[in-house]
């Protein structure tokens, strides 16, 4: 395993790679849970921890697992983690676990790690397996804080709760956009941080499903004959 | 009392649709909605799972994990619902698996059309999401059978109107680095606003 293996599995899942904006792994819990950093920034650190935890554990035991049941062993995997963290989280911050709800949860589910394990962990060695997840864990966490943080700014004013523009019902300038809190903007932000990394990875777009025929009816612009 | 399950039954599919009001299963939605027939299909497998492992949690909650739940054997003072999360896709797991033994068995037809789509529900979080929604909401074994029946279909509507409007919009002129994923992402998002417009409205 040489050093720049380490790198790749590390940095690569971050942009290049990235699990929400290219894998489509792990939507979900990056929408309901991205109106407050403080909420966000523990459900990151959550996802990172069963994801790179995950890909050791399963990548100890690759060798052993029978690949028709190889799901059900890798689920029992996954959801002692999760219960981990779900029991830390009660004992230690109960207000943030009340508003993850059953997000937490739902971490067993989120694809980010099913699908890091059967991509990765079954093949690699446990060391380097760890890293990929710790990689994918901060590349998700990255679009989420990056969600989070445009949607508490611009929504309601604050950042971890402290206010940094004024609102005008508090006796500021800002006026929140609403919107901004609802659900359903975090969809739309992150289309459009898609929008964003794949104009910088031009290699990242999608073809056309289809080809355009050449007897199209539309017309050649650049043969067109100005009349000055 | 049937009101009261009809009741249940339209706030599980417009108020508090699974896909676009509580944003689970948003990965196979995302990824599974380019056609609509692929898209009808994984919405029947996710109805006939969500009815079958909703009540049967249902069940599991109410008679072994739930605190003092163990009572009907004798036991007292248990309270098992630390491994809540485990069992719940532990049955998930086992009854996708059985299901798609006996359809491959005795509903081939069947089994050919939603077969592939069957392992890809065991990681989809509508199916959790409903079981440990029907625990939050605290509801009796027939109500967990209805609930289970909305949100499936709550889903499957929401995937197949998604891929409709996908096989739209496919010879619409999109900028570059917005094409699939990033379009799709809004359109969810418009959808969702849509949808929010039935909250509030109390049955």
């Amino acid at each position: 395993m040489s050093l720049k293996q380490y790198q790749e599995v590390i940095i690569n899942p971050l942009i290049k790679e990235n699990p929400i904006t290219l894998q489509i792994l792990g939507i979900c819990s990056a929408l309901a849970v991205t109106n407050n950093l403080s909420v966000t920034l523990v459900m990151c650190v959550a996802v990172t921890s069963v994801v790179s935890f995950s890909n050791l554990f399963i990548s100890l035991i690759r060798n052993y697992i029978p690949s028709s049941i190889r799901i059900i062993v890798q689920m029992t995997i996954i959801a002692s983690l999760v219960i981990v963290v779900d029991e830390l989280l009660k004992a230690y911050d109960y207000e943030t676990s009340k508003k993850l709800s059953v997000f937490v949860g739902l971490i067993i589910t989120n694809c980010i790690v099913m699908g890091r394990a059967e991509a990765f962990a079954m093949k690699q060695k446990p060391l380097v397996s760890f890293f990929d997840g710790l990689g994918n864990g901060i590349g998700y966490s990255i679009i989420l804080i990056g969600v989070a943080f445009i949607r508490e700014l611009f929504g309601a004013g604050t950042l971890f709760g402290y206010e940094i523009l004024p609102l005008v019902s508090n006796g500021g300038w800002y006026m929140g956009n609403n919107l901004l809190l609802l659900p359903p903007s975090s969809f739309i932000i992150i289309g459009l941080f898609i929008w964003l990394i794949r104009s910088l990875q031009k290699d990242q777009i999608e073809e056309d499903d289809f080809e355009v025929s050449k007897h199209s009816t539309m017309p050649d612009l650049s043969k067109r004959e100005l009349n000055v | 009392m049937f009101e009261h399950y009809l009741n249940i039954f339209i706030t599980t599919v417009f108020i508090e649709n699974i896909a676009l009001s509580l944003f689970l299963g948003m990965c196979t939605f995302i990824a599974i909605s380019k056609k609509i027939d692929a898209a009808f299909g994984l919405g029947v497998a996710v109805i006939v799972v969500c009815v079958l492992t909703v009540p049967l949690n249902n069940l599991i909650y109410n008679y072994i994990l739930r605190e003092d739940a163990l009572t009907w054997l004798g036991i007292e003072g248990t309270n098992l619902e630390f491994v809540e999360l485990i069992s719940y896709i532990g049955v998930i797991a086992a009854s996708v698996q059985i299901l798609e033994m006996f359809l491959d068995k005795y509903v081939p037809a069947l089994y050919n059309a939603l077969g592939q789509f069957l392992p890809l529900i065991t990681v989809n979080c509508a199916i959790l999401g409903a079981s440990l929604f029907m625990v939050e909401k605290d509801l009796l074994f027939t109500e967990s059978i209805v609930y289970g029946f909305g949100a499936g279909f709550g889903w499957a509507l929401a995937i197949v109107v998604l891929a409709g409007i996908r096989e739209k919009l496919k010879y619409s002129d999109i900028p570059e680095g917005l094409k699939g994923l990033g379009t799709t992402f809004i359109i969810v998002g418009l959808m969702s606003f849509g949808f929010m417009s039935f909250g509030g409205i109390s049955l």
